[in-house]
């Protein structure tokens, strides 16, 4: 018998670490990696709600959650490809065209 | 049964299980190399004890005993895990194939499976399958070489499209047997039906799912026709082109014992499993349900061996487009197909 | 207390997976740790009592999703992150900052909070049920997401493709194709 607020500091745990890795990278991959880590996080938290109100649709929305994970890693990576093939860097700090 | 009883009992089981798998890895190379030998109107391995059957013997004498080489350009941490994650994932899914029924040992009963009876048995298998990926993939890009890195990318994407159809051939066994546990839906094919005809998958109904299943797992395994990742005469040797003696062995042992559990896999879901005629004694009767079944992985696996020497490789972009425009309506056919009939 | 000493087991690996994936400066090392951190996420899943969400959390997110990631990263080749300047008072004051807030904020929660206790195996979530309240209570969402997918695969598609990869010759090469494997030969 694990109290719940041990899997919730868990999830928190791990979407901090998403934060900081989305705050402090710069490779634009690991910045991507950081957004599943916290995705990941979340799901753990409704994971563990699920169980603790015995209500089966947080086991569900996890689902969608890995739903539109997956389509943002898929349209992500894709734009990834594309900036990588006119600015021939994965440095966030280097697609700085725009900036004034 | 207490706790103590069921981990000895499971570590009995786990031990002979790996046992037998990598017995049944040696052998399915003899095996590979005699049936290949015998398609070429040659002999395969004679030398080596009566029909060469200590060959594998040699074999193993022979990759432990080769230097073992690290170029000095590769990348060292993932050069080093890339074959132990092969393997490891290659052998980790046979905690859940069940081999036969219960049996009743000295007053304990256990089931022939090392992890008894997951709700979820099917869907760990497609896990591990698709974790497997990891191994070829991280083993060509460490090897820091175009051969390698070329022939990786090929295998991990052939492998990635190819899980899509194999899991949809899955399902249509799945609706007819209502449940992801691979003891049930073995238990769903007992009995026969029309008379005779045993009420295996394949002959009742999902035929067009069995040849399915059967092409995504040629293409999942990286064997011939699919197997242009690791074509000798396209990529040198593509993936494991920078690994020696030990390495190699592992990566060689991943293959067959992928093989292997593929096979496993095809007997289970669609040729009925452990079922066949039962007769005798109790401990025959014990026994027969494990004969049968290794009958049908044997056949599975020269099946495996034969189209290997039979058919030609296909071309990168044939492979591609037949498992995505082909392959793919196809399972989806067959699995809007099984759902109306079994609804109705 | 078997529970409590699973949860710690896969908890840490979790968490050092976590750690490790900012800690490291090549992608592919990061994106190594965030499969750990997946597949012991799936342990917590089973011991939440959620089985079909483990599995598919490591068919899809493992298996699938950071394979992709892997793909990305070998394909582009690319390579270790440049160190940016990184400040040592930050560093001096961040690290044993955070740590000692994570402590405060975790005995703080645990000693106070009621919340109630979870078993093990706590909602048993099989497929049969799952799939209950999918097709029939969360029925539009599902089918929302599932065209979600696919504009996500027309988008990946269009955004991936090659500049005249429609108007190209079948099977021949173009110039940037060409750079590109040669560059992938090349040393890291």
């Amino acid at each position: 018998m694990v109290p719940l607020t041990c899997y919730l500091l868990l999830s928190g745990i791990l979407f901090v670490c998403g934060v900081l890795g989305f705050l402090i990278k710069r490779n634009i991959i690991t910045i991507f990696m950081s957004i599943e880590l916290m995705l990941n996080g979340v799901n753990l938290s409704f994971v563990a709600f699920a169980a603790h109100w015995h209500a089966l649709s947080g086991q569900v929305f996890v689902f969608f959650v890995m739903v539109v994970a997956a389509a943002e890693a898929a349209v992500g990576l894709a734009i990834i490809i594309a900036v990588y093939r006119t600015r021939e860097t994965l440095n966030v700090d280097r697609v700085n065209l725009l900036k004034l | 049964m207490s706790i103590t009883t069921f981990i000895i009992v499971s570590v009995i089981k786990s031990v002979a299980v790996i046992f037998v798998l990598l017995t049944a890895v040696a052998y399915s190379v003899w095996l590979e190399r005699k049936v290949t030998g015998h398609i070429q109107n040659r002999w395969g391995p004679t030398r080596v004890g009566p029909f060469g059957l200590l060959q594998p013997l040699a074999d193993g004498a022979k990759f432990i005993l080769k230097e073992d080489l690290t170029p000095p350009h590769v990348y060292r941490p993932l050069y080093l895990t890339a074959p132990i994650i092969a393997v490891t994932f290659a052998i980790t899914s046979i905690a859940v194939i069940p081999f036969g029924n219960w049996v009743d040992v000295g007053g304990i009963k256990t089931p022939l499976q090392i992890a008894p009876d997951l709700n979820i048995g099917l869907l760990v298998v497609l896990g591990i399958t698709s974790m497997g990926v990891y191994g070829i993939a991280l083993a060509g890009w460490s090897s820091n070489s175009k051969y390698s890195l070329l022939g990786a990318l090929r295998a991990s994407a052939q492998m990635v499209s190819y899980e899509i159809s194999l899991g949809l051939s899955l399902i249509g066994v799945l609706i007819m047997a209502g449940s992801f546990s691979l003891r049930e839906i073995v238990n769903a094919q007992g009995g026969t039906f029309l008379g005779f005809i045993p009420r295996w998958n394949v002959f009742h109904g999902q035929t067009l799912a069995f040849f399915i299943y059967l092409i995504s797992a040629f293409a999942e395994t990286n064997r011939t026709p699919f197997d242009l990742p690791e074509a000798e005469s396209e990529l040198v040797a593509g993936y494991h082109t920078e690994y020696s003696a030990m390495k190699f062995a592992m990566f060689f042992m991943a293959e067959y014992a992928n093989m292997v559990t593929v096979a496993c896999l095809a007997t289970l879901l669609f040729l009925g499993g452990w079922h066949g005629p039962i007769f005798g004694p109790p401990i025959l009767q014990m026994i027969l349900p494990v004969f049968w079944f290794c009958v049908k992985v044997f056949f599975f696996i020269f099946l495996y061996i034969w189209v290997r020497w039979t058919l030609p490789r296909f071309r990168y972009d044939q492979l591609m487009a037949f498992g995505w425009k082909i392959l793919l309506p196809l399972a989806i056919l067959n699995l809007v197909v099984t759902a109306l009939i079994v609804a109705w | 207390m078997l529970h409590l000493a699973l949860f710690l087991f896969f908890g840490t690996i979790c968490v050092a997976g976590a750690i490790n994936l900012l800690v490291q400066r090549h992608p592919i090392n990061s994106a190594l740790s965030l499969v750990v951190v997946m597949a012991s996420l799936a342990a917590e899943y089973l011991l939440l009592g959620a089985e079909f969400v483990a599995a598919v959390q490591v068919i899809v997110y493992a298996g699938a999703i950071m394979v992709l990631f892997v793909f990305v990263i070998m394909l582009l080749n690319a390579g270790e992150e440049e160190r940016t300047q990184g400040s040592r008072v930050a560093i001096l004051l961040g690290i044993p900052g955070v740590v000692i807030g994570t402590v405060l904020v975790a005995w703080v929660l645990l000693h106070r909070s009621s919340t109630g206790l979870v078993s093990i195996g706590g909602l048993r979530g099989d497929p049969k049920s799952i799939a209950g309240l999918l097709f029939k209570d969360f029925l539009l969402p599902f089918e929302v997401t599932s065209i979600l997918i696919l504009i996500a695969i027309m988008g990946a598609v269009v955004l991936a493709s090659r500049p005249g990869a429609v108007a190209r010759r079948h099977g021949e090469p173009t110039a940037t194709e060409t750079r590109e494997l040669v560059s992938a030969g090349k040393e890291r």
